[in-house]
This record gives structure tokens, sequence and C-alpha cells, in this order.
């Protein structure tokens, strides 16, 4: 009596089962389609060869760009194909160090960057701020992949100082 | 040897006894064009990357250094190979240099950069030699395909373009001045200027503690 009944309600969650599967596929495809997981992330599957991008140009306008907070490394405004930086030379140095800019006109580094961890300033740029690439990057000509969310701080401070006005 | 120059003298002096005066001007020719062609051929094989890279002193150095920058590939496909900047294109300045190069295969048979070791010790005084060359001449090499007549600055980024207008029109800096690096890597500049500033610095890096004494006198003796 009772072994019966047992495998009818077995039956009936196996086929639950596949059901539900089958719908949370068929949502996922359809996930898949409607997002197509763009971004950096290419949507070609893993079995085929894709087309490779053109490669995009860097940003070479020699226009200092705007800092988004305080302490932001500022970024590159022109190329740097093939600059030297290494144990023997620091191609940017040739034209940002303190004793070249006159000759440059080129903002000098930071004074940041002549103070070791202590916060002592040296004669010559500090060591650890030497490889300058490990901070300060070139930009490319390319809309963002990821939208951005990121708000500047002056932004929040009037949304602050509107919402007192507001409120008094 | 006065007598032995005076024999010769005579000798040349005496018309030929068994040639023909056709045979002595066609075999003058012939050998000419085999001596000169010979010569000339010989010069123009050695003027060749591939001659200059069959050494592996070249081969595993240099060229691979040369190889990722604009002058060996970029988007047009002119390239420049090693004569074009390091042998004088002016047949008398080739010749020069050509007897300069003696050394170099002096250099080669003793194996004085035989090994990476080697030349990374060398490559300081190497490139040092090169530059010293360049700025003496004008930067001449470099101006044999950039021509600053020729230069459109306005096509030029706008840091270039300042760059060429101050210093380079004006003959103020030669190409080399700015410019090093370009095609190989750089020796440790440590105790190098890429660019002497305008007022020149004087004294070297302390390497090691220095004496406070010493400092003292130092400055003692820089001011005016």
């Amino acid at each position: 009596m009772r072994r019966p009944h047992r495998s009818r309600v077995k039956g009936a969650t196996t086929m639950k089962r596949i059901l539900l599967a089958a719908s949370l596929m068929l949502a996922g495809s359809l996930a898949l389609a409607e997002n197509q997981l763009g971004g950096i992330r290419p949507v070609t599957p893993l079995d085929e060869e894709s087309e490779a991008r053109q490669i995009p140009n860097v940003v070479n306008s020699d226009v200092r760009q705007v800092r988004n907070y305080p302490d932001q490394p500022p970024v590159i405004p022109h190329k740097i194909d093939n600059y030297q930086l290494d144990l023997n030379a620091n191609k940017c140095l040739t034209c940002h160090s303190r004793t070249a800019v006159e000759v440059s006109q080129a903002p000098m580094i930071s004074v940041t960057h002549f103070m070791d961890r202590e916060g002592q300033t040296l004669a010559s740029v500090s060591p650890r701020r030497y490889f300058c690439t490990q901070c300060h990057v070139v930009q490319h000509d390319v809309e963002p992949v990821v939208v951005n969310g990121f708000v500047d701080v002056d932004r929040v401070l009037d949304f602050m100082r509107g919402k007192k006005e507001g409120g008094q | 040897m006065l007598n032995f120059l005076k024999r010769l003298w005579f000798i040349i002096r005496q018309p030929a006894t068994h040639y023909s005066l056709g045979f002595l001007t066609m075999g003058g020719f012939i050998m000419g064009i085999i001596f000169w062609g010979g010569f000339n051929t010989a010069l123009e094989v050695t003027n060749t990357e591939a001659f200059c890279t069959s050494c592996h002193e070249m081969r595993d150095n240099v060229y691979q250094e040369l190889k990722p920058t604009i002058h060996y590939t970029n988007r047009s496909g002119v390239r420049a190979t090693c004569p074009d900047c390091h042998v004088p294109h002016d047949w008398t300045d080739k010749i020069a240099r050509k007897m300069q190069a003696s050394k170099e295969v002096w250099g080669k048979i003793f194996g004085t950069i035989n090994t990476r070791e080697k030349f990374l010790e060398k490559r300081l005084e190497l490139a040092q030699h090169e530059w010293a060359r360049l700025e003496a001449n004008d930067s001449l090499e470099c101006r044999n395909c950039h021509s600053a007549e020729s230069m459109d600055v306005t096509r030029q980024s706008k840091r270039a373009a300042e760059a060429h207008e101050r210093f380079l029109f004006t003959g103020e800096r030669t190409c080399i001045n700015c410019h090093k690096g370009i095609a190989h890597h750089l020796p440790d500049m440590s105790q190098q200027a890429f660019v002497e500033p305008l007022t020149p610095t004087t004294g070297q890096i302390a390497r090691g503690p220095v004496r406070l004494a010493e400092i003292e006198a130092y400055l003692q003796s820089a001011r005016p």
C-alpha cells in the first residue's frame, strides 16, 4: 500500500526537479543573451577564435588631467612608448626631475617622492618612488567598459550644503 | 736605400720590352676594375646589417634591443639598419670610420665583449664613444634621414614641437643630446646626464660615506 504511494511521490519530485532545472537553464540563457556578459570579457565562445580588437590610441594631448581626489597619482597625458625605466636609466626623470624642469618645462615630481618611509626628505628620488609607472599611467582614448559610479568629493560637499540650506 | 730607389725609378722609366702597349693598357684597365670593384664590394658587404649581426656580440645584445624600437618596426615599414646610424655615408668619413673599425676587429679577435657580462661592463664606455661622435658631427647620421627643414612641427605633439623649436631649430642642442637610448638600451646612467642642465651643476655624486670635514671643505671651495 505504502510502496506505490511512495514511488509516485518520488516520481513527482523528479519531474519537478527536471522542470526546475530546465526553466533555470532557459532563464540563464535568456539573461546571457540579454547581457552578453559585455565589458572586458570577450563574447566569443571558448572554442572559437575571436577577432583581435584594435589597439586604442594613447591620449597624447599634453593637457594635464584633473585629479579625482587630492592624493590621486596624476595620469600621464602623453605617450611613453619604449621609455626605459629600469635600474640603469629612468626616462621619465629626463624631463620631470628637479634639475631638468628648467629645460623641459615639465611638472617636477612631487616632494613626497624624495621622502623615505619615515618621512625623511632625501637628496634625490627615494628608491620606493623610482618606478613611475607603478602609480602613474597613460590613458587610452576609449569608452569605459564598466560604468563608473565615482562621485567627486566636491559634488558630495555641494550636495551636503544644499541639504543643509534646504533643511534650514 | 737611396740606391735601391734610384734603381726602382730607373726600371719604371724603362719602356716595356716584351709586352705590347695594348696588353699593358687593357691589363691595367681590367686589373683596375677587379681591384677597385673588389674593394668597393668588400666595403659594401661589411656595411650591411647581416654582416654586423653575423657576430654574436652584436646579434645577441644590441640587435635584439633594436628590434622593438621604431627604427626597426613601425607603421610604414621604413627602417634603419646598423650602418645607417653607425657609419658615415660620405666616402672620406666612411673610410676613416672603417679604419677605426680595425679596433673592433681587434676586440673581436681578443674577445673584449664576448660574454654578456663583459658587454654590460663595457657598454657605458662604448655608448659614450657613439654619443661623443654624434655630438661632434652635429648628429649627422640622424640628419641623413631626419631633416630639420622638412620637420612639420604642426604634425608633432605639442611637447615635441616646443622642444624642437626651442632647441633644435635654434641649434642650441643636437639630436643626440635628448634622443639617447632610442635604438638600444641605456647603460647605467646614474653618473650621466641625458640632457645637461642649462646651469651646470658642479661636482660628482659622492659614493659611500663622506666625512663632514670633506663636505665643509667642498662648500668652502665652491663659494664664489
